[in-house]
């Protein structure tokens, strides 16, 4: 059994990601779409931290630049769920397919 | 008092502006402004005409009007000597009496105050004519009074044959005017100046000679033709009858008409020289003479029988000019404008009885308008010549200036004669006998005292004015009315018995044949019935001009009007048409292609976006989606 190395890392970050388009893709509860996208950003943030650790430690980049992200996606959610709440209000569903009154 | 002369025409124009601005409401106070004017101008006259009778010698007073350089400055000025304060006279005096007449004559006129404003108008423009030292200033008064006479013929302008002889005056004697001012022309460009003395000086010391100067003699003579009424133009002072009577009296028989003589006697230096031209004028003038006494044989109009007496008397004066008696000339110019306009006020005041003008419906009036009978017999006598009255010393002097030439002085005691007849056949047909139409007659009355009163006084006038021209008078009216040096009628009586004898004869037959009616006048109209017919007719003179210049003047005004109509329209309209086909053209090519274009544009755009617009689902997966799969293309093809 080799060492976990940044394959291995990366490997997880493309699963994770891919999983997290699917699933952006394709469920309909815009609650889990938004799941769907926390998990992009985590696969991203793996990625970040693979690479700060494997190519340049001696620096801290890619930890700061993830924290970034999990902060700016901590706000993004409290935004998309503000949306998903007021839609809901409205529709009474948070079904993605019905909201697309924004359409021509 | 003679440097301020000029301010003579001023009052009346101050009248004129007052009634027309002012007092036009108030019917006596612009009589009376009228009248006021003309006073002062009348007793100024005659104060200026008692110096110069003491000092003939000629005096100028002249101010620089325009100064355009060396070349070209006309002064204007006045220019008082014998014949101009002669002419005062006659003019302020005979529109002095005119404008006390026409208070009553005029007196239901709707138009009353106008009718003074008219004839102020026409006393200013009179007054400077005959004070004007120079031809410019004297062609511009020329014109006023021309267009006083105009629109005084034309006074009744709702008559249509009023406004018609107003018509015709004025472009009758446009066409002599067109000829004064060639002349004026002629002489400006040869003399370099406008003035009597300057013109009169260019032709004494040789400068303006020859055939140029027998030109601009006849030129001036022709607006002297169209003016004084001499033949060939002679038409339009008959006709101006139509304008009230007093303004027939002052404007058609003792002032305005008179302005043609004047302006021959006072360009009679020019004349002097140029022979041919003199000749000329003294053969208008017997001829014109000769034609209008013919006419007035007949006619029963009393106002044109008077009117045709004016032509035939300014053709006596014309002739006279034209053989060089200048004074003999004035001094008829001056008697025959009183008993002349004595006439007309007279013949104004029946026709304001009878209201008819047709001779043949008046008779028997003696008896009902004594005053106007009587004055009117005096005038009659004046102009037949009977001795002592003014008429007999002036055509005597007519007589005399016609001596030398047998011919002339034949047909001028033919006139004579002539005159005296048709005088005494209007007198006799409308004062005596029995009244022809006895409802006119039984309405007729003697006019009121403003009518009589200068009736009375021309009459008085027309007995007095002869005698300052007696030729036993040391100084007399040759010794202060002269050219060159006074020349003294001397008195011939074998003239004058025979030109009274003449006169006599005329009053004479006229008694046989319309008092006496011992000669049946019909018997002699029938017996030369051609020539009776046309004497009636006026030598056919209108209708000769109609079918000579009237007639083809329309048909060439309806060719140019169908010209006009075809042509230029035509072009025009063509033009036009042609324009919007043209711009139809346009139109379609801008509504097909330009906004084809510009429609295109958007139709293609929007088309586009209906077809691309279904891209856009509103799903946000599918948006996410095409994210990606474009990412993972980009990757592909890299």
């Amino acid at each position: 059994m080799a060492a976990i190395g940044i394959n291995h890392f990366l490997a997880l970050s493309a699963v994770v990601f891919c999983i997290g388009v699917y699933g952006m893709l394709t469920r309909r509860n815009a609650i889990a779409v938004l799941m769907a996208v926390e998990l992009m950003f985590n696969a991203v943030n793996i990625t970040l931290v693979a690479f700060a650790r494997y190519v340049t430690p001696e620096t801290a980049t890619g930890q700061v630049v993830a924290a970034f992200t999990i902060a700016v996606a901590a706000a993004e959610a409290t935004v998309a769920l503000a949306i998903v709440l007021l839609i809901y209000q409205h529709h009474r569903g948070i079904d993605v397919d019905k909201v697309n009154f924004m359409k021509w | 008092m003679l440097e301020n002369a000029w301010l003579i025409p001023v009052f009346p124009l101050i009248a004129m502006v007052a009634i027309m601005l002012v007092t036009h409401r108030n019917r006596m106070l612009s009589a009376g402004l009228s009248i006021a004017a003309m006073s002062i101008a009348f007793i100024w006259s005659w104060a200026i005409a008692l110096t110069v009778w003491n000092n003939p010698e000629a005096q100028r007073f002249s101010f620089e009007w325009l100064d355009l350089g060396p070349s070209m400055h006309i002064p204007l000025g006045i220019q008082i000597d014998g014949l101009t304060a002669m002419m005062l006279i006659v003019v302020s005096t005979v529109a002095l009496m005119v404008n006390i007449y026409s208070v009553g004559y005029m007196h239901d006129d709707p138009l009353f105050s106008r009718y003074f404003a008219y004839l102020s108008l026409f006393g200013m423009a009179m007054l400077t004519l005959v004070l004007a030292d120079n031809y410019f200033l004297m062609f511009v008064s020329w014109e006023l009074v021309g267009l006083a006479s105009y629109l005084l013929i034309g006074f009744w302008f709702e008559k249509q044959s009023a406004s018609d002889a107003g018509k015709k005056a004025f472009i009758t004697t446009r066409l002599g005017d067109l000829g004064f001012l060639i002349g004026l022309l002629m002489l400006y460009a040869a003399v370099g100046s406008l003035a009597f003395k300057d013109v009169n000086g260019a032709v004494q010391n040789g400068t303006l000679t020859g055939g140029y100067l027998t030109v601009a003699a006849l030129c001036l003579f022709a607006g002297a033709v169209g003016k004084s009424a001499q033949v060939p133009l002679h038409v339009w002072l008959p006709d101006a009858m139509e304008g009230p009577t007093p303004v027939s009296a002052l404007i058609h028989a003792a002032t305005m008409v008179v302005a043609g003589v004047y302006l021959v006697a006072r360009s009679l230096i020019l004349f002097g020289v140029a022979q041919d031209a003199s000749m000329v004028v003294a053969w208008i003038g017997i001829i014109t003479s000769l034609m209008a006494a013919t006419i007035g044989l007949v006619q029963n109009d009393i106002k044109r029988v008077l009117a045709y007496s004016t032509v035939s008397q300014l053709g006596y004066m014309i002739m006279a000019l034209g053989l060089g008696g200048f004074t003999a000339s004035m001094f008829h110019l001056m008697t025959h404008a009183f008993f002349k306009a004595l006439l007309f006020l007279g013949a104004g005041s029946v026709i304001h009885a009878v209201h008819t003008n047709d001779i043949r419906e008046m008779g028997g009036l003696h008896s009902k308008m004594k005053i106007t009978s009587w004055t009117f017999l005096i005038a009659a006598l004046a102009i037949a010549g009977v001795p002592p009255l003014s008429g007999f010393w002036s055509k005597d002097e007519i007589v005399a200036a016609s001596a030398g030439h047998p011919v002339f002085m034949a047909l001028t005691l033919l006139v004579a004669f002539m005159t005296a007849f048709y005088m005494f056949r209007l007198y006799f047909l409308t004062f005596t006998g029995t009244p022809r139409d006895h409802h006119r007659s039984d309405h007729a009355h003697e006019s009121p005292l403003t009518m009589t009163g200068p009736l009375m006084f021309l009459a008085f006038l027309s007995i007095v004015s002869g005698f300052v021209g007696m030729p036993w008078l040391h100084h007399g009216f040759s010794s202060v009315v002269y050219i060159g040096e006074p020349h003294h009628a001397e008195f011939h009586l074998s003239t004058a018995i025979i030109a009274t004898s003449v006169g006599l004869s005329g009053i004479a037959l006229a008694y046989l044949m319309y008092y006496k009616r011992a000669i049946d006048p019909e018997k002699i109209a029938a017996s030369v019935k051609g020539i009776y017919t046309t004497l009636y007719n006026k030598y056919y003179f209108d209708e000769a001009y109609d079918v000579l210049f009237i007639r083809p003047y329309y048909v060439v005004c309806d060719a140019w009007f169908w010209f006009d109509k075809t042509i230029v329209d035509g072009m025009v309209n063509g033009a036009g048409d042609l324009g919007m086909f043209w711009s139809r053209v346009n139109a379609w090519f801008d509504e097909t292609f330009v906004d084809g274009a510009v429609n295109g544009v958007g139709i293609v755009t929007r088309a586009f976006g209906l077809t691309v617009r279904h891209l856009q689902t509103g799903r946000v997966q599918n948006y996410a989606f095409v994210v990606f799969a474009t990412m993972v293309i980009i990757w592909l093809l890299q």
